[in-house]
């Protein structure tokens, strides 16, 4: 049907059609200039041509008659006026607007898949093994220890400073809640108190504690990997590597290392 | 016992360095004191001159006349059995068990330690088992093999 359509001539479109000769490969045509000739049905139009159309020249000036002595009577006028002012210097272009954050492309390692391991480099946590969960609309990576396993709970990192390791567990089976976004993890500020209570370089000291949300959400999301885990079979072994630190040795270099 | 490994022809080498590492060799001609003219038809590494600093010699020699053609060669390999002997010998165990260490992955690694671990723990016991029994009898007891 689509083809029906597409066949139809367009308004102000002629509809192109296919040639009927094609190259076979190799320089020769399908067909010869022979098959051609009465495939086209040229023996149709031998001899007969077609009358030229005659195009009336549309005046481009016209004499106007002068009054007044000495101004020579006539004068030719152009009947589309020019314009009657040209700009002395060149336009300022706008010059294309720049992306913001929110509109960059982001850009993810092929070895960093849901599920897959990774080595922590930087932060709090790092060096302990985690899960890779997805990647949110800034480009960070959400991960988790599990925090039932390694102490890292549900939280971002950029994944430069993380080593993607060969090893994944399966999450078909893992459904992340809708609310854990950017907005999730971001950082709550406290206004500053006015300055006539006490003194002003008295800083507060606020000690995070997790929200009753964050709780549920940890609980929730680390008995999702440790379901996922058991049904790979290698319970055992999983669970104490995520619980192990990750350290090189002598002689071991990780540039040169596997993962 | 007097040195044997000699660059001449017919002595199969074992390349050390370039694309063609960890691949044998025959030596067909010796060109030089430094250069060599070695064909490679089961690794098939074609006949060209090699630096001797890029090979190392292994025990095997085979007998065919020097200069002798690819066929020539290939045949004295086939007849003389090279590749199986060549994975009979420790070098070769060696550097396939190498091989194997750099491909394991992170978590092949920990598996690998934590199997250490408990081979280590278990052989410790059996000494101590073993010294004890040693120390009561007061004759020293050869120790046997875990």
């Amino acid at each position: 049907m689509s083809n029906a359509v597409a066949a139809k001539p367009q308004e102000g479109k002629k509809a192109q059609g296919k040639p009927r000769n094609y190259d076979l490969g190799n320089g020769i045509n399908r067909f010869s200039r022979a098959r051609m000739f009465h495939k086209k049905a040229i023996y149709k139009f031998l001899g007969k041509t077609t009358p030229k159309k005659v195009v009336e020249k549309k005046p481009v000036t016209v004499e106007k008659q002068i009054g007044g002595e000495k101004n020579g009577q006539t004068r030719t006028v152009l009947l589309k006026k020019r314009r009657s002012s040209y700009p002395t210097a060149d336009l300022i272009k706008k010059r294309p607007s720049k992306k913001c954050f929110s509109q960059h492309v982001r850009h993810l390692r092929a070895s960093i898949v849901p599920g897959t391991i990774l080595i922590l480099l930087a932060g709090p946590h790092k060096g302990k093994r985690v899960v890779f969960m997805k990647q949110l609309k800034s480009g960070l990576l959400l991960v988790n220890g599990p925090f039932l396993i390694n102490g890292c709970p549900l939280r971002r990192i950029h994944q430069n400073y993380v080593i993607a390791t060969s090893t994944k567990i399966d999450m078909s089976g893992v459904k992340l809640p809708e609310n854990v976004n950017d907005e999730y993890f971001k950082r709550v500020h406290e206004k500053r108190a006015k300055k006539e209570e006490g003194d002003i370089f008295a800083v507060k000291k606020t000690k995070y504690v997790p929200s009753a949300q964050r709780k549920v959400d940890q609980k929730l999301v680390d008995s999702m990997i440790v379901d996922a885990i058991k049904k790979s079979g290698e319970k055992k072994t999983m669970f104490a590597y995520l619980a192990t630190m990750f350290g090189l040795r002598s002689s071991q270099y990780p540039h040169r290392m596997k993962f | 016992m007097p040195f044997e490994r000699f660059v001449q022809t017919g002595r199969v080498a074992y390349v050390s360095h370039g694309s063609n590492k960890g691949k044998l060799v025959a030596i067909v001609d010796v060109i030089d004191q430094n250069r060599v003219l070695v064909d490679g038809p089961a690794a098939k590494i074609p006949r060209g001159q090699m630096s001797l600093s890029n090979l190392h010699l292994t025990k095997f020699r085979l007998k065919f006349p020097f200069t002798g053609s690819t066929r020539v060669v290939r045949k004295a390999w086939e007849a003389g059995k090279i590749e199986r002997k060549w994975k009979e010998t420790v070098w070769a165990q060696k550097v396939a068990a190498k091989e194997k260490r750099a491909a394991l992955s992170d978590y092949d690694r920990f598996k690998l330690r934590k199997a250490k671990r408990v081979r280590n723990a278990l052989r410790t016991e059996a000494f101590y088992r073993l010294k004890k029994v040693a120390k009561k009898s007061k004759r020293p007891v050869k120790p046997t093999k875990k």
